[in-house]
């Protein structure tokens, strides 16, 4: 008698789109019987096919009765999806079967890229991914914290890392936001291979374990043999990891930013957020005063009311003055209003290009040091006018050539 | 069957249905000569002096107009998918024993499901005019007796002026109506706007039968179908469900991608120069064409400029630009929410149009063709500019092609017409 085990990994339902449920009954003869439903099977039902035989035979996956309920989902989704499923079965299995890395998808980042914008998308929900880049937001967060179910974890690990190969991001910074810590170590090998240029590190409370997450991310670089740097963001969410965001700022030479998660820290603090935030004034401050202190970028909160623009406008204008340099976004629409905020004014474009200027002029003459006026202009003050310039220009409130007029 | 290739490199039957078809010769070469047809003389003599055409029933009107075996029956679209005249105009004519109807509607829906069964029992023969959702699967699948035969908007209005099609009873469901027969669709508990996709088939067709769920006393003001081309008035208790004949309001769309390429549309529309003063425009209303109005609608403001007018398919969108001030004129074609209907009722500006004006191109010009600006939904799209608006990727007449239709014509009628 044929000994059959059973594994399924995927959505299903009416509801469920750009996914697919796989379910693989493994038997001991008879070979490969594929069952595909699909609603795009008159236009791919064979590239799906293929796939699925082509999975097979990596997996060495020889008998099996395979369901594949196919609801629109891209081949970096049925793979993984597969490949869950497979593993689901027999967790020794270790091989990865990776999708074609995305040559759009080669691109570096810098430590003090923008970032204004970071659009959160849920981990286990592939169907929010092709498109997410088309709003160009500064940086995509693809999560593998709270918005994936703790018994789809797995699923959204190798969701994540086919994403990040097989998915064009068109220019965004590609971050991933891991588990809370020690959990969060076990993400990293799904995502330090595959071109991540920002780690987001959840309810960070020590520089410790900053510190603990380097040496893996070391390791693995050197395993993968990963020659550029990856960033490191982590996010406060305690009054502990408030009280101590200096030295978790300090922690690392690849922390990029720092940013604060107010949800989680007003209940640390038993309270709740209102729409004046006085509750988490102190916190944010403290928070903004800690990245300034090392150089690198305060980031503000996400905003969570999708439909109020105009709380998001002032919200962002409002943090924008306690000195953060970010916000979160969980929704496509909250870029553009963010991204508008954080433009500079007239004023500042008008001084930032006095300072660029002045600083050329100082340069052609071979002085060292350039004075404004009565006032000395040291360099970092000449990097953030041409910051505000960058800026300017980005939001078309400035030529490329303004210097030519 | 025989087949010859067209212009476009396909091939193409040469009688559908029985009926001699001209394949396509190329963009604008297809210029017939003649006179379009007209309708029978009638004489006042066999009308009431007294202007009361009401019958009792559907029945005993479809008896009156002298229904036979093979006959071709016209109705309209504007109930959408709250229509049940249709259906009880089927059931009538079924329960007559009558077989091998042509159906010869401007578009149909959902609740048209309900005709399957005629279709497979040989009440209906084919259906010419649109075919979609459930209708389109059983088309697609070859279920049909007869071929079905694709009509966009404004070539069926052509068909029926030519005299490709000849309407034998064309069955008028009106929001009121009086019982000389003049209606209207802009008010009644079952109002839905305009009638304007009936106005050829009151036009032409040998008999007209209005049904009305609003009988009011002569004269029903202002009129969309006149009396003077209406045989007979059948009052009915219900022309269908109100929420599904028109939508309470239209609502556009919440998702960033489609919002994303609105606005991307009105980008467009601005860089292209084409957004200046006195300028038109056509949106449909699904959720991502509404919000392109609205984005435009933002432009113009920031710009001061306002529209000459703007063609509908009415949404309580483009009747807050009309309130506004943002644009002189509404031309109707049709209407697909209550503040529509409304604006249609009370403002002169919301005017009633007819594919006739539009996108009938066997006419003295059309406005399709003096837009400035059209925006309309596709399934498929290349980058030739070659659209699919009549199936699914998958091959199924789309279930919205009765919206999609007047992109059809524009690619039909400015390339191939007719389409075989």
């Amino acid at each position: 008698m044929n000994k059959s085990v059973t594994a399924s990994a995927g959505k299903r339902g009416d509801k469920i789109r750009s996914d697919c449920y796989i379910e693989i009954t493994k038997n001991n003869s008879g070979g490969i019987k594929l069952t595909l439903n699909s609603k795009v099977k008159t236009m791919y039902g064979t590239q799906i096919e293929d796939q699925i035989f082509e999975m097979c035979r990596f997996f060495n996956l020889r008998h099996a009765n395979i369901l594949v309920e196919d609801y629109g989902a891209l081949p970096f989704t049925i793979s993984a999806r597969f490949e869950l499923a497979i593993k689901r079965l027999d967790p020794k299995i270790t091989c990865e079967y990776l999708p074609v890395f995305n040559k759009a998808n080669s691109y570096k980042t810098t430590k003090d890229k923008f970032r204004r914008s970071r659009l959160y998308l849920p981990g286990n929900e592939p169907k929010f991914y092709p498109n997410a880049g088309l709003h160009k937001p500064d940086g995509i967060i693809l999560d593998l914290e709270d918005s994936v179910a703790p018994t789809e974890k797995d699923a959204a690990q190798l969701i994540i890392r086919n994403a990040l190969r097989a998915i064009n991001f068109y220019g965004a910074e590609r971050m991933v936001r891991i588990n809370q810590l020690p959990k969060g170590l076990d993400d990293l090998e799904f995502i330090v291979p595959h071109n991540v240029h920002v780690i987001l590190i959840p309810k960070v409370e020590s520089a410790e374990q900053i510190i603990e997450l380097e040496n893996k991310v070391e390791d693995l670089k050197k395993k993968h043999k990963i020659k550029n740097d990856i960033y490191f963001m982590p996010i406060i969410e305690s009054a502990k990891g408030v009280m101590n965001a200096y030295h978790i700022a300090n922690a690392s030479k690849y922390n990029c930013a720092l940013t604060i998660g107010l949800e989680d820290y007003t209940a640390d603090l038993g309270t709740q957020r209102t729409v004046e935030e006085k509750e988490s004034f102190m916190a944010r401050s403290t928070i903004v005063a800690a990245a300034k202190a090392v150089g690198i970028q305060p980031i503000d909160t996400v905003f969570s009311d999708v439909n109020d623009m105009e709380g998001l406008r002032k919200s962002t204008l409002e943090i924008k003055s306690l000195g953060f340099e970010g916000k979160g976004c969980i929704h496509p629409r909250q870029i553009k209003v963010i991204h508008e905020a954080f433009a500079p004014t007239n004023e500042e474009i008008e001084k930032a290009k006095t300072i660029v200027l002045a600083f050329d002029e100082a340069k052609q003459k071979g002085i060292g040091v350039v004075a404004l006026g009565s006032k000395m202009i040291d360099a970092p003050v000449v990097k953030r006018a041409e910051r505000t310039i960058k800026l300017a220009v980005q939001n078309n409130l400035l030529e490329q050539n303004w210097k030519l007029n | 069957m025989k087949l010859v290739k067209n212009a476009a490199g396909r091939f193409v039957p040469t009688s559908v249905n029985g009926e001699k078809q001209v394949p396509f010769k190329g963009v604008n070469k297809h210029k017939p000569i003649g006179n379009k047809v007209s309708p029978k003389i009638s004489s006042c003599i066999d009308f009431p002096s007294d202007g009361n055409k009401v019958v009792k029933n559907l029945r005993e009107a479809l008896k009156k107009a002298g229904l036979k075996n093979g006959m071709t029956i016209s109705t309209h679209h504007h109930l959408r998918n709250g229509d049940v005249v249709t259906n009880m105009l089927f059931d009538t004519i079924k329960s007559m024993g009558i077989k091998n109807i042509r159906w010869f509607p401007s578009a149909s829906f959902p609740c048209h499901e309900h005709l399957i069964k005629y279709l497979d029992d040989g009440t209906i023969h084919h259906i010419e005019g649109s075919m979609n959702g459930p209708l389109g699967r059983y088309t697609t699948k070859g279920k049909m007796k007869g071929t079905g035969v694709l009509r966009s908007h404004g070539g069926r209005y052509q068909s029926i002026q030519d005299g490709e099609v000849k309407v034998d009873i064309a069955v008028i469901a009106a929001p009121t109506a009086d019982p000389f027969g003049n209606a209207t669709g802009d008010r009644g508990p079952s109002a839905c706007g305009l009638l304007g996709f009936a106005l050829a088939d009151s036009q032409y067709a040998d008999k007209v039968i209005v049904v009305t769920d609003n009988l009011i006393p002569f004269p029903c003001i202002p009129w969309q179908i006149q009396g003077n081309n209406v045989d007979h008035v059948v009052q009915v208790k219900s022309l269908g469900d109100p929420s599904k004949i028109v939508s309470g309001t239209t609502e556009v769309t919440k998702s960033p991608d489609r919002l994303l390429i609105a606005e991307y549309i009105a980008q467009f529309v601005e860089d292209a120069g084409i957004l200046k003063d006195g300028f038109s425009f056509q949106a449909g209303a699904g959720g991502t064409t509404l919000a392109f109005a609205l984005f435009l609608k933002e432009k113009m403001k920031a710009k001061g400029i306002k529209a000459r007018f703007v063609r509908g398919g009415s949404t309580k969108y483009l009747v807050e630009m009309l309130e506004e001030g943002l644009t002189d004129y509404i031309l109707d074609g049709q209407t697909f929410d209550l503040e529509g209907v409304r604006s249609m009722r009370e403002n002169a500006n919301h005017v009633n149009t007819s594919p006739f004006t539009s996108y009938n191109f066997h006419g003295k010009g059309n406005f399709a063709s003096m837009l400035d600006t059209v925006v309309l939904g596709a399934t498929e799209v290349d980058i030739n500019f070659n659209a699919n608006v009549v199936s699914h990727s998958d091959g199924y007449f789309a279930s919205r092609n009765w919206r999609l239709a007047k992109l059809f014509i524009f690619k039909m009628y400015y390339s191939c017409n007719p389409i075989i």
